[in-house]
């Protein structure tokens, strides 16, 4: 046993170490980048919208972020501070951040209040998508499906659009074809109890396919390439408080869905029976069924719920966004969505946190190219990937998913 | 004839469930394409004329057939480790552009030096891009689904970054890298066909995964840690070194896919390089079932239909896109063969040894 901890406590200390040895050198860089703004006393604006702009000096921001960030990652080897590799992780990364932000704001304003607004719109397929999972998830089902059922909802949401004219009915055909996948993600994992992996993938390449046929052989044909998009709405009121009101209040229609959802699932899974009838099939389904929950039922309503929510934001990429359809145009957004949910700890909260980071990192690649940073755009691209990545391997500490999550429920 | 014996004796029961979910999916095909309003011999006739009509379709299906058997050979080599590899777009990618490299910016060597190390290079690039969520999976439980799909969008940028800047040919019209070497070209089967001595390279690897598996004590290991996690620690096995070698062949396969295609096909490597054989590697291994000799004919029919499609839009006016839709019925109908038996009313022998990837995202 002994032996067992000394292991633990090795790893632990050698995880520690690399840890702030890789943030040390990130600092280091950081603080000597500071030094490519010094010699030409360059400013940064900040713009907040109405409020008017913050001019900062660049090179003493990037400094002090570096010595911030220094600080942070030698603090964890001191043992009295007690402080966890976690913080240290966070702490580099938003400096860096941060620093590219000042990079980017030298010379022009830097719409600080856009980059939040961008970042919640480009947020929401993946919160979405996350909150998808998670009423899968919740109920034991594994659901790597969501790419393919948003991406079908794309597609039928847009074809529906065209056929019958209206931007409502379209979503609402949208909707229905996420479910549809879903219920054969449904009849697969949990009544034929194929392997839920294997069942998703399916999905997936029949999604490609289906989506595909759809578009070539009808949506080209008949020339039918683009719609319009959802409008905008302002909040009466709401929408006149600065700041906020630009950020959350004047927005499209599925993003207020997506907020309003995030408040809606959160207490339905903590505050109501069904929620709880959820959460016991999804950690102990013999004990769920024994005391008359009916298991299969509501794993079918809550799988097919899940892509309804998966449609939604399917509906996002091809109504809301840019009114026509494209193969493969939700380009690994429903991974991507997963990945979210377990950063947020199968929370919807959680999820909309986690959801919000990517949306923000795209929306800093989308500026950053705007703004002609000389960084390649193909770097600028493989953030959000890199950051799910990251997410996954744990930084965000444990992320514990439901008990029974991914395995078939056969009834004795 | 050992070999004869070993093969079960009742192999034509274990045939027979695969081919109707074939014949099912070609069926739910000719009812897709009825309703669309074309003519089904048609189109099956143009599909089966596009793969096999003429010595140089036939030659062009087995072009394609090769790649389809080294990734589907990846994507079954993850599964008998227990470990699912949608990652071998990227490291199909990883390997092309290793072996591109290697290709035209080593000059001067002989032949049987040059091509050989371009092809070892391609296949370590591929492990290495392999064994990265490997050792992810390994160490820290990060689900090797989503970090292989990962990394497949980031080495499909890297990519594009790699052979639009460094790697670019400055003279030509197109984004690409420069020509191989001649020394480094894998040699055509026949000189009229684009057919390359790759495709015996393939069947060869077949031969070797299944050696190792079967024959090995890695194999070995590698399959007690696909079947019972807890079992092989308990036995003394190193799960760890396990999950990242497992990895790392798997992706080298894909490696060797990709420093094939552009070794034996292109002879250089485009910025536009889009293959979707990592993709449909995983439903040819899950129509095989990862073993690794029904991998070719598995392989052979992917081939077949992907080739065959482009003559079907032509004859039927029916879009290329069924195919795919034929081919997730398939392995739809495969992964869940209850429907097929519901179908057929054929009883279920025994219990088929399923195989269970999920295990949910952090367990490791």
């Amino acid at each position: 046993m002994r032996a067992a901890t000394g292991n633990v406590q090795k790893e632990y200390l050698l995880r520690t170490l690399s840890f702030c040895v890789l943030t040390l050198v990130v600092n280091i860089l950081l603080i000597l980048f500071s030094f490519r703004f010094r010699s030409d006393h360059s400013v940064s604006l900040l713009g907040f919208g109405k409020l008017g702009s913050i001019p900062i000096r660049t090179a003493t921001a990037i400094l002090i972020l570096g010595c911030i960030g220094l600080a942070g990652s030698i603090a964890p080897l001191v043992k009295r501070l007690k402080v966890e590799v976690n913080v240290t992780f966070y702490i580099t990364a938003t400096g860096v951040v941060s620093a590219l932000i000042l990079w980017a704001a030298v010379g022009s304003i830097f719409d600080m209040v856009g980059l939040v607004a961008l970042s919640l719109r480009l947020s929401t397929p993946i919160v979405l998508g996350a909150m998808a999972g998670m009423l899968c998830e919740r109920t034991g089902v594994v659901n790597i499906a969501i790419e393919g059922m948003m991406l079908t909802a794309a597609c039928v949401g847009f074809a529906a659009t065209v056929y019958l004219n209206s931007l409502w009915l379209g979503l609402l055909c949208a909707i229905l074809a996420g479910s549809v996948m879903a219920a054969l993600h449904a009849f697969l994992s949990v009544s034929m109890i194929t392997d839920q992996i294997v069942s998703g993938t399916v999905i997936n390449i029949l999604a490609v396919g289906l989506t595909g046929f759809i578009r070539r052989s009808f949506l080209v044909k008949a020339k039918l390439s683009r719609t319009a998009i959802l409008p905008i709405i302002s909040i009466p009121l709401l929408s006149k408080i600065p700041i906020l009101g630009t950020i959350f209040f004047t927005n499209q229609p599925i993003v207020f869905f997506m907020m309003i959802l995030v408040v809606l699932l959160t207490i339905a899974f903590f505050k109501t029976r069904w929620g709880l009838r959820t959460r016991a099939i999804g950690e102990h389904p013999e004990a769920a069924d024994t005391v008359g929950i009916n298991v299969f039922r509501m794993k079918y309503l809550n799988v097919m719920l899940g892509g309804a929510v998966a449609g939604l934001a399917g509906a996002w990429f091809s109504l809301e966004t840019t009114g026509s359809f494209d193969d493969m145009m939700t380009n690994g957004k429903g991974f991507i969505a997963l990945a979210a949910m377990i950063f947020g700890k199968w929370h919807p909260v959680g999820a909309f946190i986690g959801g919000l980071i990517f949306g923000f990192s795209d929306a800093l690649q989308i500026i950053f190219q705007i703004k002609n940073i000389p960084i390649p755009f193909q770097f600028l691209w493989m953030m959000p990937y890199l950051i799910t990545m990251i997410v996954l391997a744990g930084v965000i500490g444990k992320s514990t998913p439901p008990a029974a999550d991914g395995e078939p429920y056969i009834k004795r | 004839m050992n070999l004869l014996k070993k093969l079960d004796k009742e192999w034509y029961r274990k045939l027979l469930l695969p081919l109707l979910a074939i014949i099912t999916a070609l069926a739910i095909g000719a009812v897709i394409i009825a309703a669309s309003g074309a003519s089904v011999i048609d189109a099956y006739q143009g599909l089966i004329e596009g793969a096999f009509g003429k010595p140089r379709a036939i030659a062009e299906t087995l072009v394609v057939t090769t790649p389809y058997i080294l990734t589907g050979l990846a994507v079954a080599f993850g599964f008998k480790c227990g470990l699912f590899n949608i990652g071998v777009e990227g490291q199909l990618y990883a390997g092309a552009v290793s072996a591109a490299f290697v290709g035209y910016a080593v000059k001067g060597l002989p032949v049987f030096i040059h091509l050989p190390l371009a092809m070892l290079v391609g296949v370590l690039g591929g492990a290495v891009w392999g064994a990265i969520p490997g050792y992810l999976k390994a160490k820290t439980g990060g689900h090797e689904v989503i970090n292989t799909i990962m990394m497949n969008h980031i080495m499909l940028r890297l990519t594009d970054y790699l052979v639009k800047n460094p790697m670019l040919d400055p003279t030509a019209s197109i984004p690409r890298t420069a020509y191989i070497e001649k020394t480094a070209y894998l040699p055509k089967i026949i000189p009229a066909f684009r057919l390359h001595w790759g495709f015996f390279i393939a069947l060869a690897a077949v031969f070797a995964v299944y050696f190792i598996l079967y024959k090995t004590t890695v194999g070995f290991e590698i399959r007690t840690v696909g079947h019972n996690q807890s079992a092989a620690r308990y036995a003394g096995m190193n799960v760890t070194k396990n999950f990242i070698l497992a990895m790392a062949v798997s992706g080298g396969l894909a490696g060797l896919a990709g420093a094939n295609e552009v070794l034996g096909l292109n002879y250089y490597l485009p910025a536009s390089f889009i293959s979707g054989y990592g993709f449909d590697a995983i439903a040819i291994a899950l129509l095989a079932k990862s073993n690794p000799f029904a991998i070719i004919p598995s392989a052979l029919l992917w081939a077949s239909l992907r080739n065959g499609a482009g003559l079907m839009q032509i004859r039927a006016g029916i879009s290329i896109d069924l195919v795919n839709i034929i081919q997730a019925c398939v392995i739809m109908f495969i992964a869940a063969p209850a429907i097929i038996r519901w179908i057929y009313r054929i009883k279920a022998v025994k219990a088929e040894g399923g195989m269970i990837l999920t295990k949910g995202w952090g367990k490791a």
